[in-house]
């Protein structure tokens, strides 16, 4: 798949979580709380993305800490590349979207 | 009053949503899950409606369990490849999947398992049909109704796919 397509909503919120590292339950609520509750993250959901997210390169888990058994995860630089690029593409969309409808919204 | 009850049941396997919703109806009325055996559930005495009750097929992965657990869901059990988990109400909403994507792979696994169960008893009974005890009809027919099996989660499939085309 090239990564030039759009981000499904999950993604693009894991990935905006994890400009800061964080763990698993971490980026849940950080993206409930940004979105103002609307995108909830199921754990299963998250579990199977962030596998594929590490895959690609676009986060990386951090070493674990003794004593912690929680995993850490932190946007790579190519992640951040590919993050700067879907907000561009929101953009166009929001853009376009705004000059037709004008005044109906 | 008895604290503890076992019910025996059978879901077939497109059926695990309403086997969810039958544990979850359980938890409603005071019966929690506490651990699964073959066709047979185990429930515990517990507030109405102080659990949630979700259940899964997936490969065992010890990180996954643990991965669950730090979301505050409680690991039930696990019986063949489905795995069950129970959240407390009060504790926040409990998922398993948000996005239309991720039940589909989680259809994909399903599919998977029983495309490979259903294959082994099809080799199985194929070979066996040639020995003279005829023994391999058993196989021939859960063969038959594994690939039953496996349209009814293809269907389902289709229609999360058509799905997607509108919305994520």
């Amino acid at each position: 798949m090239p990564d030039t397509l759009a981000l499904t909503e999950a993604t693009y919120y894991i990935l905006l979580s994890l400009y800061a590292p964080r763990h698993g339950y971490g980026i849940m609520q950080q993206t409930e709380e940004m979105s103002g509750g609307r995108v909830r993250l199921a754990a299963g959901t998250l579990y199977g993305a962030l596998n594929t997210l590490c895959d690609k390169g676009w986060i990386i888990q951090l070493p674990v800490d003794d004593g912690s058994r929680r995993k850490e995860y932190r946007l790579t630089e190519k992640g951040k590349g590919i993050l700067k690029n879907e907000v561009k593409r929101l953009r166009e969309l929001a853009r376009n979207g705004e000059k037709i409808l004008g005044e109906d919204m | 009053m008895e604290n503890r009850k076992t019910i025996r049941k059978f879901f077939c396997v497109w059926s695990f949503e309403k086997e969810e919703d039958w544990l979850n109806e359980m938890a409603m009325n005071g019966w929690v899950l506490e651990s699964v055996g073959f066709c047979s559930y185990h429930f515990v005495r517990c507030e109405p409606g102080e659990y949630a009750v979700r259940l899964e097929m997936h490969p065992y992965d010890e990180s996954y369990v643990q991965f669950m657990q730090e979301t505050g869901a409680e690991y039930v059990g696990r019986m063949i490849a489905w795995v069950y988990f129970r959240k407390k109400t009060a504790d926040g909403p409990f998922d398993l999947f948000s996005d239309i994507d991720s039940r589909i792979r989680h259809l994909d696994r399903i599919g998977k398992m029983l495309a490979v169960i259903g294959g082994a008893n099809l080799l199985i009974g194929l070979l066996n049909s040639f020995n003279p005890s005829r023994i391999g009809w058993i196989n021939l027919l859960a063969a038959t109704a594994l690939a039953y099996a496996l349209g009814r989660i293809h269907g389902k499939k289709e229609a999360l796919e058509k799905e997607r085309l509108l919305h994520e």
